[in-house]
């Protein structure tokens, strides 16, 4: 292996004369005393490979040696994935020794000792190619499938399988060989480079299903596809992490992967305290049972946040080979692209906008291509559906960042500090936010199977009020209150009955915070029903207090269980308040 | 000074600038300290046999002669319980007189705390300021700045937070302080017999910007001895962090690195996160609180100061003069605290939650109220409710020299609800204004 030797440290940029051949994103270890220090190769230059250190590069001096690995940044893949709390490159944080993180200290991602219940799938003599199912074994309640290595170039043959047993994760589970008679002893765990998308699939299709987040305003108004993208951009303390963990819990995904990017420690204890201990509204299960969390908070080395991601990806993809639904959620892909400008102007490259790196809407148009529903070819589905959040400095949209993002995802959930400081949570824009997916024809046709053909345009409508409802306001701000006709002021409260019984949704009440597919149906109908409704109004000033009052209704129904006693009391109630809005 | 027999003395400089000088040595650590001509230096950077020194108080006079002597360790502090009651420079040498502190010798801006080793914080700090226990409960372990102009009066503030705050240790990292609010502080402090858990590291406007740049790690390395080694409950203020961040930039830009937004370095929500980060609540019962100062500029919360400090914290508290009353209050829009939900309605009364954001939608309803008379338009008698009752809000609650306990400020709340409003307007869950409207139209009663 090549060898090297430190010749200068800015901060955690490290430069190393070596004397052999390296590649670029190589990984090294400094040797720093009993410290080895784990490093990649950003940039070469005769013999001099310029690195960025994954650690605090205190006290390292020039002359320290260091060792090149032959390999780029890799995770292990395996049973044992799920339920983890790993740091940026896949180290399990709670094997990790002592309060404080000592650096150098990579722990094994999965559990050598733990033995698993396997069960073969192929045969002897069976043909299979990479990613092949060969066996599956129990992980929570996952059929976790051990597949062919991702990187098989063609075709190999089975030559034995292990039989049903119990294993441990390296036991050998299976012998492929191929026609030129090399053979390959394969267990239940492989390795694969972060930064290279996993592609033993078919073909990647177009989404055709929603993915459900129990938000209304995502799944009714903006929905989200299985394999789609989105975004959340917003202005700090706007509800991005709050939208986020709230999606995480009850959305309809098997797996659920959480990449904690640069964000704060207290964010991620909330999940390692309360998933244990939440259930998944649709199986009863145990929250963390699916979950794995990648974290790299604010405090931990800068540039292991690109690794958090890559590394979150990298499991995405690979339980999606198990003809699973994984979602992927990033938060915040800003603090990612800031560690990369952070080290662009270490190594003295010509600055793009904002200081930001010139590749940087590459950077990130290739991380969101590798969400997306795929057929495996065995025929099975999996997706990787993808959400980030994005921190514009200064709550600014016009930033790189952002604009780079909106070029690629499909979905777009943009945080307003007006609706955040009036408390309207979640603070996502109903004018601005949009989904792209609303207008593709499968996911059309999935609604109107799923909901009945007048979905899609019961929620065009509704969208629509919203807007007439905005310029009604902006009319009556302008003109005053009898200024303007009575119709603008019933305009007005229309869109703020909208705003308060499907936008408006409070994450931190048991029962609001989920809305069932069921659930979102009824509300549209109902909500549409009374839009479509003519009230006449003796004043302006009676306008108000009628749709206060039927608001409130409403609202309290949102507050109780589906068709409960107490929502067909307050259901009752709103009836009969919305004749005696006829009559008047 | 303090260089020992062993210690190679260079006298050869071969460059400096305004900040910082490089010469020539080997076997320097990356970050290690050392005196530059008597002056305490720290290696920012080394190329070879070149190592480039950032001197804290700046360059003037060194010549290319003076001697320069490495210490080989970075910056420290020392720990011990001898550390309370006192007072002391940016190095953490003593400024009252009094000797050096005996201790253990402990690496500042040292490695973070693994995520999995935090508790999950949970234990409410009262203040009696409603602003903060009503509409922004705070708790031990959080990171929580004020954000306010300079004409405010935020050390006040901070200083009587920081006394109701009933902290084993409160530690005062003060940047760039006046010498008047440094006395205030230390007065303060004394009057209230608590010097005895107080320990500051002052940096005042008198002392060179560039040594700021020491006082939080020094500040929060004390409070890690004592939330980690004691089990304590430590309060840190640090004030004001924007003459922090403006210490970082001059460095930065002494360096020649390329300015981000604001003539601010690349790497500010970085450094400022390793900082606020050091929050944290220990299982076994210690915690770091930090609660900051943030001075704006013109009430300008998108300068890549408060930006990047509103991206890190746990909320933020925005001191405003509220014109209708003439006081300050914490401005209910503005502020947050991104951890009351751990507390609220569990650790205070069930209604706490409801009632809280009742109160900041009528508040908001009242604010537009004003734009549209502003603007000269007839208002109805919804939005004149709503205007009275934003009066009585600020006057009787938000005001932050009201002073009482969460339940009271809840009563005041529902008193005031009554007072103004039918119980549809307020938009509160059933089952809670059964209990507390004491208002017409409830059917509870
Ligand atoms: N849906 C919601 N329901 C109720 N409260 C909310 C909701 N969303 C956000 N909040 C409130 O806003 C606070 C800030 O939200 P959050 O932490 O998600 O902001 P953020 O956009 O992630 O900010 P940052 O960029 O600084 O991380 C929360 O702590 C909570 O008090
Ligand atoms: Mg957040």
């Amino acid at each position: 292996m090549t060898r090297g030797i430190v010749t200068g440290i800015t901060a955690n940029l490290i430069t190393v004369e070596v004397d052999g051949p390296i590649s670029q994103n190589e990984i090294a270890y400094l040797q720093n005393n009993d410290e080895r220090l784990m490093s990649e190769v950003i940039r070469i230059t005769g013999k001099t490979a310029y690195m960025q250190c994954f650690e605090s590069t205190r006290g390292v001096k020039v002359g320290l040696p260091v060792e090149f690995s032959g390999e780029m940044l890799e995770v292990e893949l395996g049973p044992g994935l799920l339920s983890k709390n790993y740091d940026g490159l896949q180290s399990d944080l709670n094997k990790k020794e002592g309060l404080f993180l000592k650096r150098g200290e990579y722990t094994a991602a999965l559990n050598e000792e733990k033995k698993y219940e396997f069960a073969a799938l192929a045969t002897v003599g069976e043909r299979v190619n990479a990613g092949f199912w060969l066996g599956e074994v129990k992980e929570n309640w996952v059929n976790h499938k051990i597949m062919a290595p991702f990187n098989l170039a063609s075709e190999w043959i089975v030559e034995s399988v292990a039989a049903n047993g119990i294993y441990g994760i390296h036991d050998v589970i299976a012998v492929i060989r191929n026609d030129a008679g090399e053979r390959m002893e394969l267990s239940m765990t492989q390795r694969w480079p972060v930064k290279i998308p996993i592609r033993a699939y078919r073909e990647k299709s177009r989404p055709y299903r929603l993915m459900e987040t129990g938000y209304r305003i995502i799944d009714t108004f903006n929905p989200l596809a299985e394999g789609g993208t989105g975004f959340i951009p917003g202005p700090f303390g706007c509800g991005k992490t709050v939208v986020q963990h709230t999606i995480s819990r009850n959305a309809s995904a098997d797996i659920i992967i959480i990449a904690a990017c640069g964000e704060r420690a207290n964010e991620v204890v909330e999940i390692f305290t309360e998933f244990p201990e939440l259930e998944d509204p649709r199986t009863g299960r145990k929250l963390f049972e699916r979950t794995t969390v990648i974290c790299n908070t604010s405090n931990m080395p800068v540039a292991a946040r690109e690794a958090s991601v890559y590394t979150a990806m990298t499991i995405g993809e690979y339980y999606r080979q198990m003809g699973l639904s994984v979602l992927l959620l990033a938060d915040s892909t800003s603090r990612w692209a800031q560690a990369l400008r952070e080290m662009s102007n270490r190594l003295e490259e010509l600055p793009g906008p904002d200081a930001f790196p010139m590749d940087l809407p590459a950077v990130i148009a290739n991380f969101y291509a590798r969400a997306g529903m795929v057929y495996l070819h065995n025929g099975a589905s999996g997706a990787v559906t993808f959400i980030g959040t994005v921190s514009p400095a200064g709550g600014n949209l016009k930033e790189p960042v952002t604009e780079s993002t909106k070029k690629v995802a499909q979905c777009f959930y943009a945080l307003s500090q007006k609706r955040a400081d009036s408390k309207r949570y979640p603070a996502i824009d109903p004018h601005d936010s949009y989904s792209k997916y609303l207008e593709s024809p499968e996911i059309q046709q999935f609604l109107s199977e799923r909901s009945g053909p007048r979905w899609v345009s019961d929620v065009l409508s509704l969208k629509n009020r919203m807007l007439r409802g905005k310029e009604a306001q902006d009319q009556i701000s302008i003109l005053g209150d009898d200024g303007v006709p009575i119709d603008y002021h019933v305009d007005f409260w229309k869109s703020e009955l909208i705003d308060a019984v499907l936008i408006q949704q409070d994450a931190f009440d048991p029962i609001d915070s989920f809305a069932s597919v069921e659930r979102q149906e009824y509300g549209l109908e109902m909500l549409k029903k009374i839009c479509d409704r003519k009230f006449r109004f003796q004043s302006f000033e009676a306008v108000a207090p009628y749709f206060k009052k039927i608001i409130n209704s409403l609202k309290q129904m949102n507050f109780c269980d589906f068709n409960s006693a107490p929502f067909k009391e307050f259901e009752a109630q709103f009836k009969s308040m919305l004749n005696e809005g006829d009559v008047s | 000074m303090q260089s020992s027999a062993f210690q190679m003395i260079h006298t050869k400089i071969e460059k400096i600038t305004k900040a910082t000088v490089s010469l020539e040595a080997s076997g320097i650590g990356n970050e290690e300290m050392a005196w530059v001509d008597n002056r305490l230096a720290q290696v920012v950077k080394i190329n070879k046999n070149q190592v480039t020194l950032q001197v804290y108080v700046g360059t003037e006079g060194i010549s290319t002669n003076a001697e320069v002597v490495f210490l080989g360790r970075p910056p420290v502090l020392k720990v011990s319980e001898h550390l309370a009651g006192r007072f002391f420079d940016a190095y953490g040498q003593p400024i009252d007189g009094n000797p050096e502190v005996e201790g253990e010798e402990r690496e500042i801006g040292g490695p973070s705390v693994n995520p999995v080793c935090r508790e999950q914080p949970s234990e409410l700090i009262a203040t009696g300021i409603a602003g903060i226990d009503l509409n922004n409960t705070i708790v031990t372990g959080q990171k929580i700045p004020f954000f306010a102009d300079p004409d405010q009066p935020y050390n006040e503030v901070v200083a009587n937070v920081a006394l109701k705050a009933q902290a084993d240790k409160i530690i005062l990292g003060g940047m760039g302080l006046s010498n008047d609010d440094y006395l205030y502080f230390k007065a303060l402090f004394e009057n209230a017999g608590a010097l005895d858990k107080i320990i500051s590291f002052i940096n005042t406007t008198e002392n060179p910007p560039v040594e700021r740049l020491l006082v939080p790690d020094m500040a929060l390395s004390a409070a890690e001895y004592f939330a980690v080694d004691k089990n304590e409950k430590v309060l840190v203020l640090l004030t004001d962090m924007t003459l922090y961040a403006d210490a970082l930039a001059i460095v930065s830009n002494k360096m020649d690195q390329i300015p981000s937004k604001d003539s601010m370095p690349g790497s500010l929500y970085s450094d400022l996160a390793k900082l606020y980060e050091k929050a944290v609540q220990f299982p076994k019962g210690g915690s770091i609180t930090i609660i900051a100062v943030t001075t704006l500029s013109g009430g300008d919360i998108t300068h890549a100061i408060p930006d990047n400090t509103g991206y890190i914290t746990e909320g933020q508290l925005f001191l405003r003069t509220d014109t209708d009353i003439g006081k300050v209050i914490v401005d209910p829009f503005r502020s947050l605290s991104r951890l009351k939900q751990l507390v609220i309605g569990t650790k205070t009364r069930e209604d706490h939650g409801q009632v809280m954001n009742a109160a900041i939608r009528l508040y908001a309803d009242a604010a537009e109220a004003k734009t549209k008379r502003d603007n000269g338009f007839d208002l109805s008698k919804y939005d004149k409710r709503c205007i009275d009752f934003a009066r009585d809000y600020s006057r009787h609650l938000l005001a932050i020299d009201v002073n009482l306990d969460t339940k009271a400020m809840l009563e005041v709340s529902w008193r005031l609800f009554e007072k103004h409003f039918s119980l549809d307007e307020l938009g509160i869950k059933k089952a809670i204004s059964d209990k507390y409207w004491r208002g017409p139209g409830n059917n509870g009663n």
